[in-house]
């Protein structure tokens, strides 16, 4: 036996609730059955199901949502001689002239570098993961780990443009208003929070060959 | 082994089975294979995890009912609280928008908080709370989306882009705000699983 043994080697399973060990009682109830955990009564499941298709469904939604997101003006300030529509990367562009660098380049993180990364990061774990490869399953795994830690910081432009618009509001002199840009940007956040949800990081380790 | 077993752990990135440890202070179990933390010591007692849930509740009441800022325009003066940016957001039809906001930084945040502190409280005389385990699966669930500490940041960055224009004036729901977040990464590293294993909680 392995010196790192796996659950499912051992027929055992981990809930995903609740943490408990439990034996794997699949085999003995029929594959088909559900299996509750006996501590938290959740289904179990040796893996999360249909986590290929699931991410890529969700990954690609979120990908489809992104266009816009970045294409389409997020937000409108207008004022007595002039309008003018925003979108994510002219607000950086706009913070990094009026001499804030440093948040510009916050705000390029959260809203450009972390969706790129979700993508980037999702799409490789998708691929490599299907095809059993044993290429940098430690790094790969730390990648999984890095895209769960950051992802909803992207959520930051749409509590911006939110919070605008609550405040600029001097009837004719200047207003703030959101441009369906932010909609579509917040629903690529939670599309791709998603994915990376219905991704299972085991499938990384789920190669063909045994092991180290 | 009977069909459960607390001895063990699995990991839940890479599925690999590890023995349970009893660890010491400031110490932190890693996965062997995967590297993700399995356990963590925690110094916190049941009891000061209820004062920290009972303050952050406090804070977070208050961070909702005061304003966060106050813009100056030639005489005129506009200031917002969390609930005027969700109206404000539904109005100018971003609907989607203002429900997630609605969502991530209050309803969520709020149950969040108030289901550990439920279930706190009873721990702390030993015993479990009613409606345990649908409390303890929905705080699993809502984890992942409560993003007060991105609204902070947010209400930087949105500071920042009006000073260009206006005057800015901080108050007091900003502060509330900072509070909240630095209590919030406080109990952050709550695993809140442990209360599973909690004697007397435990089934
Ligand atoms: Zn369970
Ligand atoms: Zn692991």
């Amino acid at each position: 036996m392995n010196a790192l043994p796996r659950a499912a080697e051992l027929g055992l399973i981990g809930c995903h609730v609740c943490g408990l060990v439990c034996r794997d009682a699949h085999a003995a109830a029929g594959a088909a059955q559900v299996v509750a955990c006996p501590r938290c009564g959740v289904a179990l499941h040796r893996r999360k199901p249909a986590s290929y298709s699931r991410t890529w469904a969700l990954l690609i939604a979120a990908f489809i949502m992104y266009i816009p997101a970045n294409v389409v003006p997020i937000m409108r300030t207008a004022s007595l001689n002039d309008v003018d529509d925003n979108t994510i990367i002219s607000g950086v562009v706009e913070l990094w002239k009026n001499g804030s660098p440093d948040l510009a380049i916050i705000v390029f993180a959260a809203s450009i570098v972390v969706p790129m990364l979700k993508f980037l990061a999702l799409g490789t774990l998708l691929v490599s993961s299907r095809r059993g490869s044993n290429w940098a399953r430690q790094q790969r795994a730390g990648l999984y780990r890095l895209v769960e830690l950051v992802g909803y910081w992207s959520m930051l432009d749409v509590f911006v443009v939110s919070l605008l618009t609550a405040l600029v509001r001097f009837s004719v002199l200047s207003r703030v208003e959101p441009l369906p840009g932010v909609i579509y940007f917040g629903l690529t956040v939670v599309l791709t929070m998603l994915a990376s949800m219905s991704f299972d990081p085991r499938l990384i380790w789920d190669g063909r060959d045994t092991d180290d | 082994m009977g069909t459960t077993s607390e001895a063990l752990i699995v990991c839940e990135h890479c599925d690999t089975v590890h023995q349970r440890l009893a660890l010491s202070r400031g110490e932190v179990a890693r996965c062997a294979r995967c590297g993700k933390v399995l356990q963590r010591h925690y110094r916190l007692s049941t009891n000061a995890m209820l004062a920290l849930i009972v303050t952050a509740l406090i804070v977070f009441v208050q961070a909702n009912m005061w304003p966060i800022v106050m813009l100056g325009l030639s005489g005129q003066h506009n200031s917002a609280t969390l609930w005027g940016v969700i109206i404000a957001m539904w109005r100018e039809d971003a609907g989607i928008v203002s429900v997630l906001v609605a969502a991530t930084l209050f309803f969520l945040p709020l149950l969040k908080m108030l289901q550990l502190g439920w279930l706190l409280w009873f721990a702390r005389q030993g015993r479990r709370a009613p409606g345990f385990v649908p409390m303890m699966v929905g705080l699993h669930y809502l984890n992942p989306w409560t993003m007060s500490e991105v609204f902070v940041l947010g209400a930087l960055v949105a500071i920042v882009k009006a000073h260009a224009y206006f005057d800015v004036t901080p108050e007091p729901g900003i502060y509330a705000y900072a509070a909240l977040t630095v209590l919030i990464t406080v109990f952050a590293g709550i695993d809140v699983r442990q209360l599973w294993r909690t004697p007397g909680v435990a089934a």
